[in-house]
């Protein structure tokens, strides 16, 4: 599996911010992050430990300082074609119904019409919202729209997903919801996944593999963990699970200092 | 049911209230109902404030007569006209300057100075320019109504969503694509949000630019009975204008509530 060309690969990357003032602020540093195909990665990370950075410079939305993007051996120029982006916060058009927003990317590929929205409507019932095609945004409740994002970035079929604390924004029961149906279609169709989460229980839950970040600034990998729980899983009753149980203890272990860093580090 | 009933007696009393309005009108401006209190001669009062059943009689008349039609129809033409140039070019100015910055921090003072200006002021050159027919009209509505167009674009798209415009460029939009399916909608519905000031500008600068130098239109025809002391033809006008304002903008609310179905309404529920 090491020596398959990743899907996606951050070699040594490295981002510094200049401000208008002059200020610089090196949010990550030397990160290296490899993707391989199918393969589902969790960067877990305290808050404001530029977890958000890492994925900004994976699809292309960032420039690294130093450092070398490739996305199937190919190095990154501009947007990653391959990715698909899911945001942490509201991304839906809100002048487009459910349905047009679902169908814009394939509208933006000059798909027609009738075919974009016969497709987006085989999306929206795949994420279980059948019948809210003709609905605005703020018709929708949370959940509901981040239904919306999820087909309207599946619906491309991208071969890496990069989604940045998706459902941290939902209730916990939403959430669980929303954590097995997600990985219901990954399992169904493997793609890669990068998923951002500051919680851990929900990153061993769903991954293959763990990566931590330390706290910020100049945020660096320490350590990173192989998730060897069987699928398919249910997010909620793996968590019960010896193994889970261990696993976390294990990462929690390393990640606690680091947490405790950046807790006293927002204090001052 | 208590708030549709509510809602009946608050249109009874704006009725009376009007009523009570023009039966003051009726009863202060009659030279024969009551004694003079402040002038000395009975009929100037009626003089000065015109008289509410002539001014009715007179509205009437140019109605029934047909006069008042072709006016009324160069007013509303100079109107639709000034809305549509000002705000054609108010969103094609506002988008292009939002999305470039090197034009915008150019164009910044420029675009000050003459919004600040008091743009009245230019119907007399405008008349000088464009003769005093329909177009010199056209061009002050059009400089009253393009700024306001202009500054809620530029605003509009200064303030779309940092979020929706990357997500649209990692769906795969190209820059046209942006354009037009995020930055135009994002931006109209500014627009929409200013269309209740831009058509009353519109209106302005077609009755004022009337009024300054015409030979048809309302506000000619206020500027004529103005010259012959007309004092109950003058209020007709203004009648016949606030009436036509009024129209024109519960048009616009029509408009506006077809166009923007997506954005929430207060007090509207979640439907599930």
């Amino acid at each position: 599996m090491s020596n398959a060309v990743p899907a996606l690969a951050l070699e040594a990357v490295t981002v510094t911010f200049v401000s208008a003032d002059g200020g610089r602020y090196t949010a990550i540093r030397d990160t290296t992050l490899r993707v391989q195909s199918g393969e589902f990665v969790s960067v877990v990370g305290p808050t404001g430990c530029g977890k958000s950075t890492l994925l900004n410079v994976a699809v292309g939305l960032l420039q690294p300082s130093s450092g070398r993007v490739t996305t199937f051996g190919a190095p990154l120029r501009g947007l990653n074609p391959k990715a698909g982006y899911l945001f942490q916060t509201e991304a839906l058009m809100p002048w487009r119904t459910a349905r047009a927003n679902v169908a814009a990317g394939l509208e933006f590929r000059g798909v027609n019409d009738a075919e974009a929205n016969a497709r987006a409507d085989q999306w929206l019932q795949r994420v279980g919202l059948g019948g809210f095609g003709d609905r605005y945004p703020h018709q929708l409740s949370g959940g509901m729209r981040k239904r919306v994002s999820l087909a309207q970035t599946l619906i491309l079929d991208p071969q890496i997903i990069l989604m940045d604390e998706p459902f941290s924004a939902l209730d916990i029961q939403t959430r669980h919801l929303m954590e097995n149906e997600l990985l219901e279609l990954w399992q169904a169709n493997r793609k890669s996944v990068v998923f951002i989460t500051h919680d851990l229980e929900e990153a061993i839950s769903l991954s293959d593999r763990v990566l931590v970040l330390a706290a910020g600034p100049e945020s660096h990998p320490i350590g990173e963990y192989a998730i060897d729980l069987p699928r398919p899983r249910d997010v909620a009753e793996i968590r019960l699970t010896p193994r889970f149980i261990e696993l976390h203890g294990l990462i929690w272990h390393a990640m606690r200092e680091e947490v405790l860093k950046s807790y006293a580090r927002q204090l001052q | 049911m208590p708030a549709s009933s509510s809602k009946r007696w608050l249109r009874v009393w704006q009725l009376l209230l009007f009523v009570a309005f023009l039966l003051l009108w009726y009863v202060g401006t009659s030279p024969t109902l009551l004694p003079p209190v402040y002038f000395d001669d009975p009929n100037k009062a009626a003089f000065f404030f015109g008289e509410p059943l002539k001014i009715f009689e007179r509205t009437w008349v140019w109605f029934s007569s047909g006069t008042i039609y072709p006016h009324l129809w160069v007013t509303l033409l100079e109107t639709l006209l000034a809305f549509v140039i000002g705000t054609a070019s108010g969103l094609g100015m506002g988008l292009w300057l939002a999305l470039s910055p090197t034009a915008s921090a150019l164009l910044d003072p420029y675009i000050k100075a003459l919004n600040s200006m008091p743009r009245v002021i230019l119907a007399p050159i405008f008349a000088v320019w464009f003769g005093l027919d329909v177009a010199s009209k056209v061009a002050l509505g059009v400089t009253l109504v393009f700024f306001i167009v202009f500054f809620n674009v530029f605003q509009g798209v200064r303030e779309v969503s940092f979020t929706v415009v990357a997500n649209a460029r990692i769906l795969g939009a190209s820059e046209r694509q942006l354009l037009r399916h995020v930055y135009v909608p994002s931006a109209m519905s500014w627009v929409f949000a200013s269309l209740h000031n831009s058509v009353g500008l519109a209106f302005v600068g077609a009755v004022v630019g009337e009024y300054l130098g015409s030979s048809r239109g309302v506000g000619y025809l206020i500027l004529q009975a103005e010259g012959t002391f007309d004092i109950n033809a003058v209020f007709a006008g203004i009648a016949v204008l606030t009436a036509f304002a009024l129209l024109l903008d519960w048009l616009v609310t029509l408009v506006e509530r077809r166009l923007l179905v997506w954005q929430p309404r207060g007090g509207e529920t979640e439907k599930m």
